[in-house]
């Protein structure tokens, strides 16, 4: 079972997975249209890439856009929560032992202390946005079970990580079900809201062009659009 | 029954029918008729998945239902925070469901899909800016309104403006005719004060073409008037077209796609036809916004540009008092605290918030100028943008609306507001007449005019 989970599988999913956000962020693209958008994206090509390029880093720095800053203690955690849920997978030292057996190369990998901080940040965030659900008038009008169930796909890799670490019950069990829970995390990622990791960037960029070239970059005016 | 006698998918086209949607006064039977209006679903979901590309479609799919773009809209604020006034919530409740439902909606859907579209926002675009997603709910609303538009499920007033433009190619009943007999009529008034004033109608290869909003026409002539004050006194080389002066678009408020690119092309063939070095419209935040920003995709120009530098009347004046062709008399500064109103078509949505700023430095006495508290790209709408100043049918909750504005214009202190947009211009004057706060409002023009250092050569001769 561990071999085929961490074998075959696990290279089906990374074809499925990095194959099918490929094709996403393809098709996003073709999808794109001067005139339904109102954006003309070839003409202003300059002006188009540098608001694409300010829009992601506005808003990839928590104090880069005023929709950030309003807002320190959501933004704060927010942060912590993505930061936790990209770099613990892949600096993972036990994952990079993983690479290394299976291609040679390895990552540098986090000292044990700092990956099991992250992970449990990405543990208590996703607590933490569960109850910001529920607490808020304005975002429980919003929540369907279906965000509830991308949390739990989201952060269900790193219970069970975390469980098998710290060896809780049958160590066995639960690293298998964290390899099955990770393998669907991969899986879920060009077929659900999950899918942001790349879309986010693509929205971002077109966004990012439409103010760069026609709602005001090519007027000389600033904004973290 | 599945249409309407007022009431249908048919655009306004003719003068009778035209004239029969007006004479239902406030849209009585029109809404009675709506209420059994069918829904062509094939028609409807044919529609979408024809203009539903990456954007929209990746917006609705993505939205991660976070709710940080609840704060970022008035009128979710001045409705008690309700949270059924979430943008993100209105976009999925509506659009967002319609396509869930693969276009299989019914009447009642429909209806509560153009109240929402139409009374619960503006297309003011300031979520855009808050989402971390860079998802313009603004948009997405005006886009569905063009779905509602096309199935005959549009406000009674926009439904009219929409057939005012499509017969007059003007928001109002103005006439090619009529339109230059205002002219005239405005350039003899104005000559005894003005000697040498014109207005001159379609002179060909002149620097500028000006054009306007019908409103000034059939309203407010003086509006013209004073933009040919002060192109007389700036020495500009200018001209209006007889045809194609009308750069106002209820069309776009009403999402009437086909007549929208009807009327910017009339424009634009003004422009060809008079071969100006460039255009100036009015002090008008949407026609900007029809003419300039998204006129030149609807008559699908490649470069996303019009035909010629078309400016805000703002971008003029600015240029204008920068290169002294206008001065102002500094004795006659304003001297009293004033606010600006920055207009969402043309701050937010092309970005010229500092220019209006540069023509306070002139006008305004130095600490004098308070600035509405947010400003600029993060103002508010109004709160009558996107054609809700004009539906009778959401008064009410246009009158809620305005308190956004209200509040934000006390906290300034100031009694004067400066608002270089019609709509704008509109919704103050609703406001103050509503919550009687006491405060004066103008466009630039007459302000402007007020204060300027006529030089000796254009003043009238003494008779003695």
């Amino acid at each position: 079972m561990y071999d085929f989970l961490t074998g075959p599988m696990l290279w089906l999913t990374f074809i499925v997975s990095f194959g099918g956000l490929l094709v996403r962020v393809i098709l996003y693209i073709k999808g794109l249209d001067q005139q339904l958008d109102r954006v003309a994206y070839r003409a202003h090509l300059s002006y188009g890439i540098k608001g694409a390029i300010r829009s992601i880093l506005c808003w990839l720095n928590p104090i880069g856009a005023r929709g950030w800053r309003i807002r320190p203690g959501f933004t704060f955690m927010f942060f912590l929560f993505h930061i936790g849920l990209l770099l613990t997978p892949v600096f993972l030292a036990a994952h990079n032992v993983m690479l290394q057996d299976a291609l040679g190369i390895s990552l540098p990998a986090l000292p044990s202390f700092l990956a099991d901080t992250l992970a449990w940040i990405v543990v208590v965030g996703g607590v933490f946005m569960i109850l910001r659900r529920i607490a808020f008038p304005e975002v429980r009008i919003l929540t369907t079970a279906y965000d509830y169930l991308v949390l739990v796909i989201a952060v269900a890799p790193f219970v069970t990580g975390l469980i098998a670490r710290y060896a809780v019950g049958d160590y066995q069990f639960w690293l298998l079900a964290h390899i099955i829970c990770g393998e669907i995390w991969l899986l879920s990622l060009p077929f659900t809201k999950l899918s942001h990791c790349v879309l986010f960037f693509m929205s971002r960029a077109q966004l990012g062009m439409d103010y760069g070239i026609k709602r005001g970059g090519m007027k000389g005016s600033s904004m973290a659009w | 029954m599945p249409e309407g006698k007022i009431c249908n998918k048919q655009p306004i086209n003719t003068v009778e029918q035209l004239q029969l949607t007006l004479a239902d006064k406030s849209g009585i039977k029109y809404y009675e008729e709506m209420e059994h209006l069918d829904v062509d679903t094939d028609k409807l979901w044919a529609s979408i998945q024809k203009t539903m590309k990456s954007r929209t479609k990746t917006w609705l799919e993505i939205c991660a239902h976070c709710g940080l773009c609840a704060e970022s809209c008035f009128l979710y604020q001045v409705n008690g925070k309700v949270p059924t006034q979430v943008p993100s919530y209105k976009i999925q409740s509506t659009l967002g469901e319609m396509v869930k439902r693969k276009g299989k909606v019914d009447n009642a859907f429909m209806r509560h899909a153009m109240e929402v579209a139409w009374s619960q926002c503006t297309c003011c675009n300031r979520c855009g800016m808050y989402c971390p997603h860079g998802i313009d709910v603004g948009v997405m609303f005006s886009y569905l309104r063009g779905l509602l538009y096309s199935q005959g499920f549009v406000p009674w007033e926009l439904k009219i403006g929409s057939g005012m433009h499509r017969i007059y190619r003007a928001q109002m009943d103005v006439t090619q005719e009529d339109w230059v007999e205002t002219c005239e009529w405005m350039a003899e008034e104005t000559e005894e004060e003005w000697p040498g004033l014109e207005i001159p109608v379609d002179k060909k290869d002149a620097d500028i073409m000006y054009t306007c909003n019908a409103r000034e026409p059939k309203h407010y002539p003086e509006d013209i008037a004073e933009a040919a004050i002060l192109f007389h006194v700036a020495g500009e080389n200018w001209t209006v077209p007889s045809e194609g002066w009308e750069q106002t678009s209820l069309s776009m408020f009403a999402g009437d796609w086909e007549c929208c690119k009807d009327n910017v092309q009339n424009v634009y063939n003004a422009i060809e036809r008079l071969n100006p070095k460039r255009c100036i419209g009015t002090e008008c935040g949407h026609a900007h916004r029809a003419t300039v920003i998204e006129g030149p995709y609807w008559v699908g120009r490649e470069d996303g540009l019009p035909p010629r530098p078309y400016i805000h009347y703002v971008e003029w004046l600015a240029e204008a008092l920068r290169t002294g062709k206008l001065k102002i008399d500094p004795a006659k500064r304003i001297k009293e605290p004033v606010t600006l109103q920055d207009s969402c078509n043309y701050v937010r949505n092309h970005g010229l918030k500092m220019i209006t700023r540069e023509i306070i430095e002139y006008i305004v006495e130095p600490g004098y100028f308070v600035e509405m508290s947010p400003n600029r790209e993060h103002n508010y709408c109004c709160g009558g943008g996107g054609g809700f100043n004009g539906i009778g049918k959401f008064r009410p909750q246009r009158n809620v609306a305005l308190r956004k504005k209200m509040e934000q214009i006390i906290d300034t202190g100031a009694k004067l507001v400066i608002a270089p947009c019609h709509n704008c211009w509109d919704a103050i004057r609703d406001l103050e007449e509503e919550y009687h706060i006491g405060i004066r409002w103008s466009f630039l023009k007459p302000l402007i005019i007020s204060m300027l250092e006529v030089p000796e050569h254009l003043k009238p001769k003494e008779e003695e």
